[in-house]
């Protein structure tokens, strides 16, 4: 369909906007989010994939998941509950079938992935350290461990040190470690992930939740609870990255309910030195390109040159 | 540079249909081709609540590209849709999934309630087919049937039934589907396809009834949606194999045999 559709080229000023994490360089400082962005290809009718920086897959397992019963998402007021179950192709169906398309792409693809024990997450990185195409690793650790009564990762400094150290001596590709929000303090989990060896840390991931069924008396999902996402955690999420920012060496990726540039501005000038997009993408799947067009507009308007020079001026 | 596309459709006529039942059409900035059973994600507020985008099956098209919907007003989004005017600019993904398939010579096609919007369109394929489609539309009351003057038009025969008998038959649109079949030898019935969107339980009984009378039957299904292009994983069913189907991308037509029903 897109031949026949028309297409624009938007005339946008001139700003730097990529920015470098380290090791991860970036041409812009958009990455889709994992869960919301699939494998891309789900996305190619109604936009060009390669406007981000980077894509983030959907969460890789060791073994393909079915994920959790219907139903699985709720609206929520200014947001969505979402309790997908991790459901995923697995990491060797992964790199077999969908990195084909994603090598294509003139974007940063990071491999997201998941384990239920230390040794999952070990072999997972194992596997798609040295795949050809993948740029980055990052880690979920929002997820539980079965051997430890299912408590989960991110939220025990000792559990998430002892996965982190596993992974980072699988592969050689940058780590990002994608914190969970579901703490009393982020700063604990921020110096652990960064002590274990993280090369960049990402958050938040959801918020854990629920929905209540009024005329049922039961809850919405059929998993009883989910994760928040969308505008409705943004607060939240620009709270904690301000604290992981002032917190941590390495650099931060920055996300939570970002739909517009000035959203993304608002986590860049905090000191993320780049952003995710998640739930943005369903409710409008050209939102990465809105956003950077609305980005470098409103930079140029500052006489800014180069976003590196605008990330971490916020003052307080 | 990279590809736009544009989705912003302008509201070119907003009908009211009884109580609560509303006909809008829109005609998109960017043309697009379309198949019956196909559908549309609408963005029913430029804020972001409601946040997630309503789907709606494409109800008709045009010959200058036009598309309509038909919808009932269950909640807010629809209760926002129903309330927009003439002129309003509207962002539309369009169109997704899949669509309904080629039917048999006489492709019987069933609704139930709201489950009739996506069904003109298709009578109106066959039709262009050379095909003798039929209708057989059920509801709870005859304010639950639409359309009857359109399928008219189309001298599409017909049969109704409603649940407190105010139209047609009295009972459910599964009584029609027995009248039409229980006459037919195997040949005849090979000719026959079923062609059904309605609410589930009905789809569940009228895929059962034609496994039964050795009928081929497809269904469109409904879930509560987020992207709309198979990426979320929101829309979940359970095929009779055990696998995930996305109803949004697999779907949201689908043969009913495929389908673990309950
Ligand atoms: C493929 C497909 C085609 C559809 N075609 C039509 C159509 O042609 N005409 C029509 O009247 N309706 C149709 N529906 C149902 C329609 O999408 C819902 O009635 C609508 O989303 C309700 O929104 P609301 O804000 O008014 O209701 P609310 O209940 O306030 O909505 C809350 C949330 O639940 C979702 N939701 C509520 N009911 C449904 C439902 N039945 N199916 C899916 N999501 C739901 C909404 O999208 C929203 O995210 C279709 C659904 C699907 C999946
Ligand atoms: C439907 C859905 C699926 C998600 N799946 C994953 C996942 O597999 N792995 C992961 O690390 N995060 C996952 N997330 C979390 C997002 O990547 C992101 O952290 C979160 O949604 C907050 O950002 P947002 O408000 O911009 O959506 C998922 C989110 C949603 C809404
Ligand atoms: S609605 Fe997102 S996968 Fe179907």
């Amino acid at each position: 369909m897109s031949e026949e559709s028309k297409t624009t080229t938007t005339t946008t000023p001139n700003v730097d906007i990529s920015v470098e994490l380290g090791s991860l360089k970036l041409k812009n400082p958009l990455i889709a989010a994992s869960g919301t962005f699939g494998y891309a290809h789900e996305f190619k009718d109604q936009m060009d994939p390669s406007v981000y920086g980077g894509i983030s897959v959907k969460g890789l397992s060791l073994q393909p998941r079915t994920g959790n019963p219907m139903p699985r998402i709720v609206e929520t007021p200014s947001g969505m509950l979402n309790a997908i179950g991790l459901e995923n192709v697995g990491v060797d169906a992964f790199i077999r079938h969908k990195m084909g398309y994603l090598r294509t792409l003139d974007t940063v693809i990071i491999a997201n992935f998941f384990g239920n024990t230390v040794e999952e997450y070990g072999e997972c990185a194992a596997k798609l350290d040295g795949v050809e195409g993948i740029g980055a690793l990052e880690m979920n650790i929002s997820c539980p461990n079965v051997k430890a009564g299912g408590i989960a990762f991110g939220t025990d400094p000792v559990l998430a040190t002892e996965v982190i150290k596993k992974v980072k001596s699988k592969s050689t590709l940058p780590l990002i470690v994608k914190l969970s929000p579901n703490v009393t303090d982020i700063r604990v989990m921020v110096r652990a992930a960064e002590q274990a060896g993280a090369d960049i840390i990402s958050l938040v991931n959801t918020f854990t939740g629920m929905a209540v069924d009024l005329d049922r008396r039961r809850p919405v999902l059929a998993n009883v609870t989910g994760g928040l996402s969308g505008p409705a955690i943004k607060p939240l999420a620009l709270r904690m990255v301000m604290e992981a920012v002032e917190t941590a060496t390495i650099p931060v990726i920055g996300l939570g309910g970002i739909v517009t540039s000035r959203d993304a501005l608002e986590f860049l000038c905090l000191g993320a030195s780049a952003v995710q997009v998640g739930t943005a993408n369903f409710v409008n799947p050209t939102a990465a390109l809105d956003i950077l067009t609305g980005m470098k507009q409103y930079l140029a308007g500052l006489g800014v040159e180069k976003l590196s020079d605008f990330i971490g001026t916020f003052s307080r | 540079m990279a590809i736009r596309q544009d989705n912003s459709c302008t509201i070119e006529a907003i009908e009211r249909i009884g109580e609560d039942y509303f006909r809008i059409a829109f005609s998109p900035r960017v043309p697009f081709g379309s198949r019956p059973g196909q559908f549309v994600m609408v963005r029913v507020s430029s804020g972001v609540d409601p946040l997630l985008r309503r789907p709606f099956s494409i109800h008709r098209v045009t010959a200058e590209g036009n598309f309509e919907i038909l919808f009932r007003v269950v909640g807010r989004g629809t209760g926002l849709l129903s309330k927009m005017s003439v002129g309003d600019e509207v962002d539309v993904l369009a169109p997704l999934g899949t669509g309904f398939g080629e039917g048999g010579v006489r492709p019987l096609i069933v609704g139930g309630g709201i489950g009739v919007a996506p069904l003109l369109y298709l009578a109106e394929h066959y039709i262009s087919e050379g095909k003798r489609p039929k209708l057989l539309l059920g509801g709870r009351s005859d304010r639950d049937l639409l359309c009857h003057d359109d399928f008219a038009c189309l001298a599409v025969p017909s049969a109704y039934s409603t649940e407190d008998g105010t139209l047609g038959e009295t009972g459910l649109v599964t009584e029609l589907i027995k009248r039409e079949l229980e006459p037919l030898d195997a040949a005849q019935r090979d000719e026959v396809s079923v062609h059904a969107c309605g609410p589930v339980p009905m789809l569940a009984a009228v895929a059962r009834l034609c496994v039964g009378y050795g009928v081929y039957c497809e269904v469109s299904l409904e879930s509560h949606m987020a992207c709309g292009v198979g990426a979320c994983l929101g829309c979940i069913v359970k095929s009779i194999d055990d696998k995930n189907l996305r109803v949004c991308k697999d779907g949201p037509v689908f043969d009913a045999t495929l389908i673990e029903w309950f």
